[in-house]
């Protein structure tokens, strides 16, 4: 079976880990520090800290930043294969990866030099974790419609007000990159996580992502001078949250492409040494057209971001709408053969810290964040009616 | 150079909502069909055809609402050594 083996969420991480730049890094780091803890630290609800530590001595928040900015310079298409790997092992690491990417790519695409130099070397390193803020108890995929937290200038502060939750690393985050409306429209700001009237609140019990540290995240009042702006004040801020979504939604398709992966190889591994009837599993009709309709949309999905993070690297506008369709296929495509992979693994899937119940909780995640499987439907039917420009 | 760059601009409209017509005056924000996604896009489109990024301040409705605000915000801002013919199609 796919079980990992036992140890405690707390237990350190001793092997340096090597600085990760590709796949092929990713997957050595991946195999080294975190399957092999990923179902305890799941059950657990928390990320070791051993884990994070590996993670910033790899280089692993955001190598896609420049090297001037403290990161590695990898491209896009290579940040989706390390999501990829990550996602392979864990979906609350690379979703804790995910969040941190979006924060860091906004403050180098649209922060001012000084807000560049104040956060990206955090960010690069990992000492400064960030966390997106952008749900509301009353809103999610709907967020820029409804977003009911308010920021408003009074004299030369702002003021935010309102509750963000569902917030991914909101327990380990330094920094929220925080939407809010303002008179003018969408706005986004950059508020530490120590700033006066930010109260961080655990949520425990998550169906999927259990370890992803996630927070109901209170700003109460929140003063914050004019350099914690992010952008401009309206027209940008619902671009920026595009942009920005964007970056999320390529690492959801690629961890999602991971957990689909991850659904290959345990079943691969527990249908060669299950028997029935004398003969493995892997020999039954119906257990091989499962397999084969798992591997076959694995591959597919990760053409698709491999070739939204190819766009992406080519500053092409086209990416938008590939990611999209890349993070809508690989997410549900995930959350089926998860099912499938339990259902193969009959009631040793349903066990406790058994893998492929994780990925299959946390496949379910994947339809539903960075824009739901329902808000990627409304919009993909737009590229039937382009033309080539 | 001026006409070539709107042409570019007003093409690359078109494309994504090819049963539209529009003029170079026309205010592309009351046509109601402009959503985040094209936003984003539009501004990528601009970044890349004419080699520049356009700054913060400049992120401003009046500066997107028709093909010739938009021509005008290209011309600010674009390097002198890229011109419209020379940028890439």
């Amino acid at each position: 079976m796919s079980r990992q083996p036992q140890s405690s969420p707390d237990e350190p991480v001793t092997d340096a880990p090597a600085a990760v730049t590709d796949r092929g890094s990713a997957k050595r780091f991946t195999d080294t520090h975190i399957r092999p803890v990923a179902d305890v630290y799941d059950s657990a609800g928390r990320m070791p800290d051993g884990l994070l530590k590996a993670a910033s001595e790899a280089g692993l928040w955001a190598p896609f930043l420049p090297v001037e900015a403290g990161g590695a310079g990898v491209s896009f298409t290579t940040l989706g294969r390390i999501h990829e790997e990550v996602g392979r092992g864990c979906s609350s690491m690379r979703s804790l990866l995910t969040v941190h990417s979006m924060v860091s790519f906004a403050v180098h695409r649209w922060g001012t030099a000084e807000q560049r130099t104040r956060w990206l070397p955090g960010l690069a390193d990992g000492s400064t974790p960030g966390s997106l803020c952008v749900s509301e108890p009353g809103s999610g995929s709907n967020a820029t419609t409804e977003l009911t937290t308010t920021a408003v200038r009074e004299g030369t502060t702002w003021v935010l007000r309102g509750t963000k939750t569902w917030i991914t690393g909101g327990q380990l985050a330094r920094l929220f990159l925080v939407f809010a409306r303002a008179p003018g429209g969408v706005v986004a700001f950059l508020v530490p996580a120590e700033a006066n009237g930010v109260e961080v609140e655990p949520i425990e019990g998550m169906l999927g992502t259990r370890a992803g540290m996630l927070a109901t995240v209170h700003l109460r009042e929140v003063a914050l001078g004019s350099e914690a702006l992010l952008g401009p004040e309206a027209f940008a801020s619902g671009m920026l949250l595009t942009g920005v979504l964007d970056i999320g939604r390529l690492s959801v398709a690629a961890g999602s492409v991971g957990i689909l992966q991850a659904c290959i190889d345990a079943c691969a591994s527990y249908t060669t040494e299950r028997r029935v009837g004398g003969v493995p599993l892997r020999e039954l009709p119906l257990i091989r057209a499962r397999i084969s309709d798992m591997v076959t949309d694995t591959a597919a999905a990760r053409l698709l971001y491999e070739e939204a993070g190819r766009l992406k690297d080519a500053n092409d506008s086209g990416t938008i709408m590939a990611t999209m369709i890349a993070k809508y296929f690989a997410s549900t495509r995930a959350a089926r053969h998860a099912n499938e992979a339990v259902q193969i693994h009959g009631a040793n899937g349903c066990a406790p810290e058994s893998s492929v119940a994780r990925y299959y909780r946390d496949a379910k995640v994947m339809e539903i964040i960075e824009g739901s499987s329902e808000i990627q439907q409304l919009t993909i039917a737009d590229a039937a009616y382009r033309i080539a420009a | 150079m001026a006409d070539d760059t709107r042409e570019q601009i007003h093409r690359f409209i078109t494309s994504r909502f090819p049963d539209i017509g529009i003029t170079h005056e026309d205010d592309i924000f009351a046509l109601g069909f402009i959503n985040s996604l094209f936003a984003m896009e539009l501004v990528m489109f601009i970044e890349k055809t004419f080699a520049f990024t356009i700054p913060n301040e400049e992120l401003r409705f009046d500066n997107f609402r028709t093909v010739a605000s938009i021509a005008a915000l290209v011309d600010r801002n674009r390097p002198a050594s890229v011109t419209a013919s020379q940028a890439p199609r």
